[in-house]
């Protein structure tokens, strides 16, 4: 690991002036992710502001029916919480299904979703990947990854977001508020939070290098069902090959994509009409890749949104 | 950078270089061996520790994100002679073969019968509106995060059944 600063946050002014202060600087939260790969010198900042002791970890009820979740609040807090639990079954299925219980119990709610792809040829210092190293090449293009971009990729980059959790975020329509050091406080869709590689795959999100996560909202469900479907290689602790959220008439794919993948066309499709299958489909026709990974997603999609339709809330 | 931290009972005020895991910075500095390296990445969980009564992996964190924090370490579990309860159970299930995995098993162990205590779920969980209870597939699926290569899966599933039985 390469020699950092390290800066303990007092508030979150305090935080913002550090960042502004500081560039290269990055805010540290549970570091679950972040320091691995820092240990890889993968990451490399220069300081650390270690915002893990602000008052941001509070999961209160907002005046529109909604929660407002603080990016400080655990996954396992999140997903442990009743209000959670009862209303947003998909967003608590989704938590606990990613990594392992020692790495929910500091992973961050904020931090999950800055956290970077796990694609094996960008965790692998030796290799190409215009991620890490911008102009050294893809590798992942013909490698043996098994979870490359079906959708939204570019000619540089196929590398897919490596949480759970923001797929089920996505299709709750949840926003993220953050604020900068000159106080200005902003909100984005969780759902185009994360850019698409484009020329530029080493640039994750358009967040400023000042701008820090103050919490998630969440709207009132929506009416129906909620469904979390995640296929992997084993049954425990391992990243996806594919995973889905449902919740009401609403389709999220994980897995395929630098970002959670709302499935508009599928869900115009369902909206039209459609049976689940031709809603799968319909989503499909502009997926790239290969034809193992569509056809994994094409039964996802139908079996996920069929049992949705059951109004199940788990 | 002054870091204070209290661990298996001992206050410890120190100055610790900002690169320092806690995992490190408990064998090396306070010489407290029991807490194993195995991958370093979080992905083994050999070197889990209990901090403020949550398991974490002491590899994915810095010493200096601790200050003023409570860790228990497997030292810190046994009182005198009398080992935990969970301890035990490892013991009487024959739940090793090297041990390596071991002390970070039974850290997690513990901080999972703290986790259903306070009814929290898992994905192993059928209705998550419903009161937890620790059947096998559920301490399956909270263990998952301690890899044993030895393989004495079916050994750390009965030491932990036999401890939670023992609790319940």
């Amino acid at each position: 690991m390469k020699p950092f600063a390290f800066e303990r946050a007092r508030n979150v002014d305090h935080a913002l002036s550090l960042a502004a202060a500081a560039p290269g600087a990055r805010f540290l939260a549970g570091g679950t992710n972040l320091l691995d790969l820092m240990k890889l010198e993968i990451e490399q900042p220069e300081t650390l502001i270690d915002v893990g002791r602000l008052p941001l970890a509070d999961i209160s009820e907002t005046a529109g029916g909604g929660l407002r979740i603080g990016a400080l609040a655990t996954n396992t807090v999140v997903a442990s919480d009743p209000r959670v639990r009862s209303r947003y079954p998909v967003l608590a299925r989704a938590i606990l299904s990613g990594a392992s219980v020692q790495l929910r119990n500091k992973a961050s709610m904020g931090g999950n979703l800055m956290q970077r792809t796990r694609c094996a040829y960008f965790m692998d210092p030796a290799k190409p990947c215009n991620k890490r190293l911008p102009g050294s090449g893809c590798s992942a293009m013909g490698g043996l990854s098994q979870a490359t971009a079906l959708f939204g990729a570019s000619e540089f980059c196929v590398a897919v977001s490596a949480s759970d959790m923001s797929v089920a975020l996505a299709v709750l329509d949840a926003e993220v508020e953050t604020v900068r050091a000159d106080g200005s406080v902003r909100r984005r869709p969780v759902e185009t939070l994360h850019r698409l590689p484009g020329d530029a795959p080493q640039v994750d999100t358009d967040l400023a290098p000042d701008e820090l996560i103050l919490a998630v909202e969440l709207p009132p469900p929506p009416s129906g069902g909620q469904v979390w479907r995640k296929v992997r290689a084993r049954a425990s602790y391992i990243g996806a090959l594919a995973s889905i959220a449902v919740a009401g008439d609403r389709v999220a794919l994980g897995a395929v994509a630098a970002r959670p993948w709302r499935a508009r066309a599928a869900e115009a499709a369902l909206a039209e009409g459609a049976a689940p299958r031709e809603a799968a489909e319909a989503e499909l026709v502009s997926a790239s890749g290969e034809d193992g990974r569509k056809t994994l997603v094409r039964r996802l999609a139908t079996d996920a949104i069929q049992e949705s339709r059951k109004g199940s809330r788990s | 950078m002054r870091t204070e931290i209290r661990v298996n009972g001992v206050d410890h005020a120190v100055d610790v270089d900002t690169r320092t895991s806690l995992l490190d910075f408990l064998r090396e500095q306070l010489d407290l061996k029991g807490s194993k390296k195995g991958c370093d990445h979080g992905q083994c969980g050999a070197c889990t520790v209990l901090v403020n009564g949550v398991r974490i992996n002491a590899c994915l964190s810095l010493a200096v994100m601790h200050d003023g924090d409570e860790v228990t370490t497997i030292e810190g579990l046994a009182s005198g002679e009398a080992l935990h309860p969970l301890q035990q159970a490892f013991l009487t299930e024959d739940a090793f073969q090297c041990g390596y995995c071991t002390p970070g098993q039974i850290c997690s162990a513990v901080g999972l019968m703290a986790e259903i205590a306070a009814g929290q779920p898992s994905e192993a969980t059928a209705d998550l509106n419903a009161k937890v209870v620790l059947t096998d597939a559920e301490i399956r699926e909270r263990m998952s995060g301690n890899l044993c290569r030895c393989s004495a899966y079916p050994q750390i599933l009965a030491a932990v059944r036999r401890a939670a039985g023992a609790a319940a």
